[in-house]
């Protein structure tokens, strides 16, 4: 046999490997596949349909409103009804499907076999399709959260008024927003760790920018809604006072952490969009583009920008009027950067030779309408304009001109581009421009009238009004339009489903892009067949001879050992290979925890407490086993050869691995919805003259002990660490072990401050938000608990060692940051009052 | 110890502008807040809190224009064009340069945007 031929049977031989590495299982245990490409169809499709389920919930809306005095649905079907639309749009379909999209699209497109925790993305997709099915389901039984998507109180803390639908949507987008959290770490790890050698972060796909951008978005936006909706289900189930003003609670507190979540989330939905059409205009006007920094300047610029808009929407609530102008020019700061991002697009058109095909039609007909929403935007965000639109239809027309223009219409556009990468076959020119068409003009004779309307002093979220004052007309042309559009969309629909067998595969990469991801088939799993090595922002267009290097097995990793799905970590600046990362694979843990984590929030919901503890405890359990079988494992080997000469570790510890940052990233949001309490605190000491009411406080004492205690037990695992890198074995297990009960001790003596000092949160708010606060690190010391006699166990159990150490290490990072938020609650609940 | 920082070579330099700008954001948003808040029994004018986050205003400017000059050297004082698209260590360098010096340009105007309420509006509220 000749050399040539025999290295081609081999690299057969491992492709079959690699194939059956990377095989979904079949029948009902498909369900139990973990592959991230896998999961992004489904979160993708999922988000899609509650999409469609909400925008039949909107048709409802808006044929109560064709006439005046109609009498189609009640008052109180018709507040369900526009709640549950913008709370499914919102939450279940703009967020998801972007992290769908992400999910799907981001390992080929960075060179990666597979993003770094596909087991955390399969539980992030039970999640939410729980957690969805669950808010959508509620309308059915008439208990849908009926006071507006963003739920202010007191109408939603009222309970006569807002039954249990309130809950429904407290606990439910809870549990999805902890999803989110989870795709948010899945996605910036990925970006950061796992691109293909060779892709410097000079040279990332912008779509990979943005979206590191927007993980980072979600992690500083979610926290202050986990942290308001915590206070809010606290005072709906057991009567603490944080936003009843009898009690020196504060409705405001609410509506500023929604927004310090909402505004930003407007942008992570806005982002990623346009971050679609920073791939789509390139391979259309077949170029770079051009302006690469400055994309990169705008995703950054606006992502820290939209943190400092939230107040524009709360112009009507009073606030002193400096703090109204601050975010008044916040507001049109913003406005710079998302201006670059469009001219930055016109340029690269202009520069290049426009095809005017299917998905750039969508895209330029979403930014001409988001450019319009802009405008309003732009007149919203100055207080004395917003002092007359606000709560009017006006509002409405902007914010359906930003999300229909800067979102959905790019969507489409992503869909109508990246179809044939799901089924190698494109969708129908025709139908599609049919729909575009019906879209553009439906769309807008939907919404333009309701500048008007709004302008004419409707305000939104009526169920009905009278004929006399001039509103029939211009809502009935809207109703029309809005049925117009809705037509367009189900063309969409129909034309994604209509069985394609019979037509002729496509070939590959049919748009002639040039960037990574479309090197992926539709048929494979593996994400790419080799690793390859990148030299250029359009790999596609300037790598020759790379698609057929990458299939035929000639990079990095063509091949499988240990019969273990596999993918590199490489540097985060140049992208420099450093480890061979082995992920999970499909496993049943994922489900479990997911499901057994969902019927927590909802035996919640129903106060089923029995229930609640059970499920708790099976989630603890599996997530425990999870970890325990599927994380840190101690390979047969330290290193493997990956092809062309290069030899890898295969366990790292430390800032070094991917588990560390995962840790990381997960903290920093936590830490982010811990500060969101601590500015309840202090939003309760400016607004009363004596923010105790004279109630007894937790005393001095307790909480300094408490702190002292943690930074023992900090020390004591401090020397747990250093003694097990030394390889003092014995040293470091009884400091873990020591570590526990000082851990304990320091929980109770948080818990004794309020509780010795007989605190009331029933009261008023100020026992209350002690409590919240003291609780919340409490539950904090517990989890570490847990955490010290894992490490144990893995210590006893011989997988944690001086050179396997990566578990350890990231407890301590926990407790670096358990500790500071342990000194900074305690101190300020024992020490301000004193001081104050 | 040097005067000027050698060039460190991490991700988050990207994020100084941005960083400054969100902190001096939240400094004036939290001083008027809290003053606004508590004015009966605050120990100083109004007048007086403008004046010392003008002061804070100069700082983040300042602190902005030190960072636009670091990555204007990274950028190599403007010695090559973008885009910076070569699979060179140097390239990256450069990129990094370039988006940091634009960054700062945006967190300038962004600060100098937010501190314009300073300069007229003299009280909490009318
Ligand atoms: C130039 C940029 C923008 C500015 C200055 C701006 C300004 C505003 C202001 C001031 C409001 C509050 C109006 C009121 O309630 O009285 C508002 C509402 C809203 N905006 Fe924007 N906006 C901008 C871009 C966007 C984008 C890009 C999106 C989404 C993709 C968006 C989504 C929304 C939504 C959903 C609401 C309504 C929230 C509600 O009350 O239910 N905006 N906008
Ligand atoms: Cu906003």
């Amino acid at each position: 046999m000749t050399n040539a031929a025999s290295s081609e049977r081999t690299a057969d031989v491992q492709e079959e490997d690699l194939r059956r590495v990377w095989a979904n299982p079949t029948g009902w245990r498909y369900w139990t596949s973990v592959n991230n490409t896998q999961i992004g169809l489904w979160y993708g499709s999922a988000a899609f349909i509650f999409m469609l389920f909400a925008g039949v919930l909107a048709l409802l809306v808006r044929l109560q409103l064709a006439v005046p005095d109609n009498d189609f649905l009640s008052a109180d079907m018709f507040n369900q009804a526009f709640t549950l639309h913008g709370t499914v749009m919102m939450f279940l379909f703009a967020v998801p499907i972007f992290e769908a999209v992400a999910i799907f699209l981001l390992p080929s497109m960075l060179g990666a076999r597979e993003l770094p925790f596909p087991r955390l993305s399969a539980f992030g997709f039970w999640s939410f399709a729980l957690g969805g099915v669950f808010v959508c389901g509620s309308i059915f039984f008439n208990a849908a959260p009926n006071s507006g998507w963003f739920m202010y109180p007191p109408l939603a803390t009222d309970k006569e008024y807002s039954g249990i639908g309130a809950d429904i949507w407290l606990l439910g987008l809870s549990f999805i927003e902890v999803a989110s959290i989870a795709a948010a770490v899945e996605i910036i790890v990925g970006i950061m760790k796992c691109r293909a050698p060779g892709m410097r972060i000079n040279m990332m796909p912008l779509f990979a920018w943005y979206l590191l951008i927007v993980g980072g978005m979600i992690l500083f936006a979610f926290p202050p809604l986990i942290a308001g909706d915590i206070l809010f289900e606290m005072e709906r189930m057991f009567d603490w006072p944080f936003f009843d003003a009898k009690r020196g609670g504060d409705p405001l507190l609410w509506q500023h952490l929604f927004w310090i979540f909402g505004h930003p989330e407007v942008y992570i939905i806005f982002l990623p969009a346009i971050a679609l059409m920073a791939m789509i205009v390139p391979t259309f006007a077949q170029r770079p583009i051009i302006g690469y920094s400055w994309i990169v300047l705008a995703a950054v610029g606006t992502g820290f920008l939209s943190f400092g808009l939230w107040v524009h929407h709360m112009f009507t609530t009073g606030l002193p009027q400096i703090s109204l102008a601050f975010f008044s020019a916040a507001s049109e700061a913003v406005a710079i950067p998302t201006g670059v991002q469009i001219f930055v697009f016109i340029a690269t058109m202009l520069a290049g030779r426009v095809i005017f095909s299917l998905p750039m039609l969508f895209g330029a007909g979403g930014l001409a309408i988001f450019v319009i929403g802009g405008l309003t935007g732009v007149m919203v965000a100055l207080a004395p304009f917003d002092w007359q639109a606000h709560d009017t239809y006006f509002v409405v027309a902007h914010l359906h001109y930003v999300l229909i223009g800067g979102m959905l219409f790019p969507v489409l556009a992503g869909i109508y581009y990246y179809y044939p990468l799901i089924n190698a076959r494109k969708l129908s020119d025709r139908l599609g421009k049919i729909a575009f068409w019906l879209m553009f003009i439906g769309f807008n004779v939907a919404f333009f009238p309701m500048h008007l309307t709004g302008l004419r002093g409707m305000p939104r979220r009526v169920f009905t009004y009278p004929a006399e004052v001039g509103w029939d007309l211009l809502n009935l042309i809207s109703t029309v339009g809005a049925f117009i559009f809705a037509t367009g969309v189900a063309l969409v629909v129909i034309d994604i489903l209509r069985p394609k067998h019979r037509e002729p595969k496509g070939k590959m990469n049919p748009w002639n892009a040039g960037t990574l991801e479309w090197i992926s088939e539709p048929e494979e799993n593996w994400g790419v067949r080799s690793i390859p090595i990148i030299k250029s922002r359009y790999p596609l267009w300037d790598q020759p001879g790379l698609i057929d290097d990458i299939n035929k097995g000639r990079f990095y990793l063509p091949d499988t050992q240990d019969g273990r799905r596999e993918t590199l970590v490489t540097s985060v600046l140049d992208a420099d290979p450093v480890q061979c990362l082995r992920v999970g694979g499909t496993s049943y843990l994922t489900i479990i925890s997911a499901l057994s984590l969902g019927g927590v929030f909802i035996a919640l919901t129903f106060h089923w407490w029995l229930l609640t503890v059970l499920c708790g405890i099976v989630t603890l359990g599996a997530i425990l086993i999870w970890l325990w079988t599927g994380t840190s494992e101690i390979p047969k080997r330290n290193e493997r050869d990956i092809g062309l000469g290069v030899t890898l570790p295969l366990y790292v510890s430390g800032p070094a691995s991917v588990g560390w940052w995962a840790m990381f990233i997960t903290m920093a949001g936590d830490g982010t919805a811990f500060a969101s309490l601590m500015f309840g605190y202090f939003f309760y000491w400016t607004i009363h003259p004596d923010f105790t009411a004279g109630l007894p406080g937790p005393g001095a004492g307790w909480p300094i002990v408490a702190v002292a205690l943690f930074a023992l037990a900090w020390l004591a695992m401090l020397l747990a660490r250093h003694a097990n890198a030394n390889d003092r074995v014995w040293m470091a297990r009884l400091s873990l072990l020591g570590s526990v009960p000082i851990t304990l001790a320091a929980c109770l003596a948080g818990l004794a401050g309020p509780y010795l000092h007989d605190m009331q949160p029933t009261v008023h708010v100020y026992p209350a938000i002690v409590w919240v606060i003291s609780l919340w690190t409490v539950l904090h010391g517990l989890v570490a608990i847990i955490m010290q006699l894992y490490c144990l166990a893995g210590s006893f159990a011989g997988r944690l060692t001086a050179s396997y150490d990566a578990d350890l290490r990231n407890v301590m990072l926990y407790w670096h940051f358990l500790m500071i938020t342990a000194m900074i609650s305690f101190g300020v609940l024992g020490l301000f009052p004193e001081v104050r | 110890m040097r005067l000027i920082p050698r060039e460190v070579e991490t991700l988050w330099t990207l994020f100084t502008g941005p960083v400054v700008w969100a902190l001096h954001f939240l400094a004036c948003y939290a001083a008027a807040a809290i003053y606004c808040a508590k004015a009966s029994e605050a120990p100083f004018s109004f007048d007086a809190l403008r004046l010392s986050l003008f002061a804070i205003t100069v700082v983040a400017l300042v602190a902005i224009l030190a960072a636009a000059w670091l990555s204007w050297r990274q950028w190599g004082f403007g010695s090559g064009d973008p885009p910076h698209d070569a699979p060179t260590r140097h390239d990256r360098l450069l990129f990094q340069g370039f988006a940091t010096l634009l960054l700062s340009g945006l967190s300038f105007i962004a600060v100098i945007f937010v501190s314009v309420p300073l300069l007229f509006i003299e009280v909490c509220a009318r």
